[in-house]
């Protein structure tokens, strides 16, 4: 009869979340970028749906992990009705032997007014930071 | 009484106290979100060993030195920022 009160239950809500993860640099650029891709098919397979992916190319890191000094850096923001898919896509990540390192979390509704801001700055951005990777 | 008073403040040299109130910078500007994909920004926050800040130094209300905690851990979990350093600063 709960169910019945709380009329929240039966109306599914999606949650934003957002993943960032860390690709071993053994891999090339290429390499790393097509890892992601299927990553992102399996986020879709899951049940979720990505709104956003950003790659941000080899970077240092602060300390080694697994002896590595540097990782190539990947995000994903997504949205899932399923509760369950966090759990899930860490399972493939724990699998995964080129993930060194990740991270997943949920956006409350200040965190996605950030994002939304901060996607529409880099899109903005985009022309300029490409060439800053040109010339680097 | 008064006497004594002057001449202290003759003695000591006259020091200025400019105490200016402390307060929270993201209650000021604004700032609802705070990101932890974003480094330098939360390198405000830590000391030169990579310690978090007191609220008593930085000013920061308890509900953003939360926000901040939690964010320059997840920073420190995905490898932006050192859990330990030297002279970070």
């Amino acid at each position: 009869m709960l169910y019945i009160c709380s009329p929240f239950k039966i109306t599914k809500m999606s949650k934003h979340y957002e993943t960032v993860f860390i690709l071993t640099p053994v891999l090339s650029d290429e390499q790393a970028k097509e890892a992601a891709k299927k990553l992102k098919k399996s986020i879709t397979e899951l049940g979720g749906k990505v709104i956003n992916e950003e790659h941000w190319g080899l970077r240092k890191l602060a300390y080694p992990i697994q002896k590595k000094t540097t990782g190539f850096y990947h995000l994903f923001e997504f949205t899932s009705e399923k509760a369950d898919i966090v759990a899930n896509l860490e399972v493939i990540y724990k699998r995964d032997e080129r993930i060194l390192r990740f991270l997943t979390v949920s956006l409350d509704k200040h965190a996605i007014a950030y994002s939304e801001k901060r996607r529409s700055k880099l899109s903005e951005a985009k022309p300029n930071k490409k060439k800053e990777n040109a010339s680097a | 009484m008064s006497a004594t008073k002057t001449e202290m403040r003759y003695l000591n040299p006259q020091t200025k106290e400019v105490s200016r109130k402390k307060y929270c910078r993201f209650k000021k500007s604004g700032i609802k979100y705070i990101d932890y994909k974003d480094p330098d920004f939360l390198l405000k926050f830590i000391n030169e060993q990579g310690k978090l800040l007191p609220r008593r130094l930085t000013g920061t209300s308890l509900k953003y030195q939360r926000k901040v905690a939690q964010a320059v851990k997840r920073a420190r979990h995905i490898a932006l920022m050192p859990y330990v350093a030297d002279l970070l600063k």
